[in-house]
């Protein structure tokens, strides 16, 4: 038996096993490595010491410049992608109670790509800064029409995850059209943000992330209890005083919340909301408060990796960190449910 | 059964009437269009045919070639979603749904890209290839659990398998930008720009696959009362299931080769011509085959009006037809679930 620490306050009280708490350094530490890693490679090699030395150049110097404009921002931002998508995919599993749901099969993550492919068509002249406040609304859009069609005298998760796969072929279909419809190159430029990159992030989008993902985060820490509460199953959960209706429509709009502004600023990637917190449940618990820290920071990794093999790897090239994503993903994820037997 | 009864009558009745349809779909889809030809020029074009009349021409070339792969796909389509549903046991079993389509798309985007192949023959083993895996890492992920083939189950695992060969599909696309925009409205499905030569050598496969179904019927009926009774019965259900699956992946193969990821023709038609001959395949299977060519006739017709002067890809017609009813079935099947 694992060894077990107890916090006990006037009202909560949280045990959490000492082999989970190790886990969780570990990954702390991997995530610190990757993004050092991630900060040193690219174009220009820097070793330890030489990025060191550019942290700390004078504020003009290219060594600077390539680290804290061009290498920071986009690590940060494929992190925080990687860590709300990771997020929204454990708790859509979680609500849905079934490993395979996550925002790109339910169709959240096709709303957002729906509307941002209509805004390249067609509303493109208006300046690329509202690309991600279309994809945003695609995918509240989305959500809701999954909710509202899977709404017969309350929400089952089962009606949920086939309305959501139905919306999405819907979803699918819309942006098909646009794509064959529209010049080659918006389809292009259309197609490589459907692959999702985080190419040319800066300053300005991690900015505009941070609120979001924070939000996010602290709202589904404070439903932790919940969330393990409805797990147990539909009446254990009312009978454990949980209101599991209002529930799942407060975990549907967390999850929206937190993965409709990452797609929006990175593109439509996929399978990371699906495996992420297959590797954190078997790292840690099942317990969601010691399963939101870790699948935050497998998602991050998963992402700043698929993101660093992107632009190191081809050289020139720099390929969108969504193909590695798939690439790592998709066999993980056959290899997962085998395993599993789910 | 020699002896017909009313019932049958009304069957026969109703395969008549679905000829027919298909017929007048079919010179529909050849005479109208942004062109339209007169009537009387399509009849002349097949008895007196002169190669210096533009409407002659036109419907050799374009439109003839487009309502024969219409109808030989969604024939196909329409019979590999019927003995879908009826393997798995799931209503909504289709070979969209279950990302046959998606790994037959992948496997021939990769063999295009990389080992530049082009023939329609070629494609057709490429795409066997790819749905066949496709489905047999649907079907082996979905009758893993505890309770064997769960049909939600199945259907996740194909929305997540469709999901992963959609991902590599635009990975490989992205990467090698050159054929994006030709390979771009044969992935969304297409019924255009394939000759009629290069077609004709496949329809034989088809009509093969659909007469072995047809000739597997009686056997299928008992399939469907279970397993334990079909063995009780005596028949070989290992054998059975393996002869469908086959059959199942090949049509859908065949068809992805020829016209592209056209979906939700093999999940809408089997319920619908379910609800008018009940469970019987000997009546199912050909009417769904006549009726699935005769929807994918009219959506193929529909295409060409939609979004002027373009024509939109059939496949976003189809899924725009389909998802509706998909959602609905789940509602149906999920009331309380």
């Amino acid at each position: 038996m694992a060894k077990q620490w107890v916090v006990r306050q006037r009202g909560w009280s949280f045990s959490v096993a000492r082999s989970a708490l190790v886990s969780l350094a570990w990954l702390a530490l991997i995530t610190l490595l990757v993004v050092l890693a991630s900060l040193m490679s690219g174009d220009t090699l820097f070793s330890p010491t030489a990025l060191r030395d550019a942290v700390f150049a004078p504020a003009d110097s290219p060594e600077r410049f390539i680290v804290e404009t061009l290498r920071l921002p986009r690590t940060l931002m494929a992190a925080m992608v990687g860590a709300a998508l990771a997020l929204s995919g454990l708790i859509l599993q979680s609500m849905i109670r079934n490993p395979l749901a996550s925002p790109d099969i339910i169709g959240i993550t096709s709303g957002a790509s729906a509307a941002a492919v209509a805004f390249l068509s067609f509303f493109v002249g208006w300046g690329m800064a509202w690309l991600p406040w279309f994809a945003m609304v695609g995918a509240a859009i989305a959500a809701w029409a999954i909710y509202a069609l899977a709404w017969c005298q309350g929400v089952t998760p089962m009606r949920l995850i086939l309305v959501g796969i139905g919306v999405s072929a819907a979803m699918g279909a819309v942006t098909t059209l646009l794509i064959s419809m529209s010049s080659t190159a918006t389809s292009i430029t259309a197609y490589i943000w459907l692959t999702g990159s985080v190419y040319g992030a800066d300053w300005q989008d991690v900015y505009a992330l941070v609120p979001w993902l924070l939000t996010g985060v602290i709202l589904s820490a404070c439903l932790a209890r919940r969330i393990n509460a409805q797990e147990l199953g539909d009446s254990l959960a009312t009978g454990l005083g949980v209101s599991v209706q209002r529930l799942r429509l407060v975990l549907l709009g967390v999850s929206v919340l937190l993965a409709a502004p990452a797609v929006a600023y990175a593109g439509a990637v996929g399978f990371v909301g699906l495996i992420a917190p297959h590797i954190a449940r078997r790292l840690v618990s099942r317990s969601f408060a010691l399963l939101l820290p870790a699948t935050v920071m497998i998602g991050a990794n998963l992402m700043m990796l698929a993101d660093l093999m992107g632009r190191t790897l081809f050289q020139p090239l720099d390929i969108p960190a969504g193909v590695f994503v798939s690439a790592i993903g998709a066999p993980f994820f056959i290899y997962l449910l085998y395993r599993q037997r789910f | 059964m020699l002896i017909p009864n009313q019932a049958s009558g009304r069957r026969v009745g109703l395969l008549l009437l679905s000829v027919w349809v298909l017929l007048v779909s079919f010179i529909s889809s050849v005479a109208f269009g942004q062109y339209a030809v007169p009537l009387s020029s399509v009849w002349q074009s097949v008895w007196h045919y002169d190669p210096h009349s533009i409407d002659h021409v036109i419907l050799h070339t374009i439109r003839l070639s487009r309502a024969v792969v219409a109808t030989v796909v969604g024939a196909a389509l329409a019979v590999s979603g019927v003995l879908m549903q009826t393997l798995t046991r799931n209503p909504l079993a289709s070979p969209a749904i279950f990302g046959v389509n998606a790994g037959a798309v992948f496997f021939i985007v990769l063999f295009t890209q990389c080992f530049a192949v082009s023939a329609l023959s070629d494609y057709l083993w490429i795409a066997f290839l790819g749905a066949a895996l496709a489905g047999a890492l649907v079907y082996g992920l979905g009758s893993m659990g505890h309770d064997g083939l769960s049909p939600v189950r199945m259907v996740l695992a194909g929305a997540a398998i469709t999901a992963m060969f959609v991902a590599f599909t635009q990975g490989l696309l992205v990467i090698g930008q050159e054929g994006l925009d030709s390979v771009l409205f044969w992935i969304a499905g297409s019924v255009s720009g394939r000759e009629l030569e290069s077609v004709l050598p496949v329809i034989p496969y088809v009509a093969l696959g659909l007469g072995v179904a047809l000739w597997l019927s009686p056997h299928i009926n008992i399939l469907l009362s279970g397993d334990d009774i079909a063995k009780g019965l005596g028949q070989n259900t290992v054998l059975l299931k393996v002869a469908l699956s086959i059959l199942i992946i090949g049509l859908a193969g065949a068809s992805v080769a020829m016209a592209g990821n056209i979906g939700f023709i093999g999940l809408v038609i089997p319920h619908m011509a379910r609800a008018w001959v009940g469970h019987d395949h000997k009546w199912l299977l050909p009417l769904s085959a006549l009726w699935g060519a005769s929807l994918l006739l009219l959506s193929d017709l529909i295409s060409r009006f939609v979004w002027l002067p373009q024509e939109v890809p059939i496949g976003v017609i189809t899924a725009l037809i389909g998802t509706p009813f998909f959602i609905y079935l789940a509602r149906k099947g999920h009331q309380h679930g």
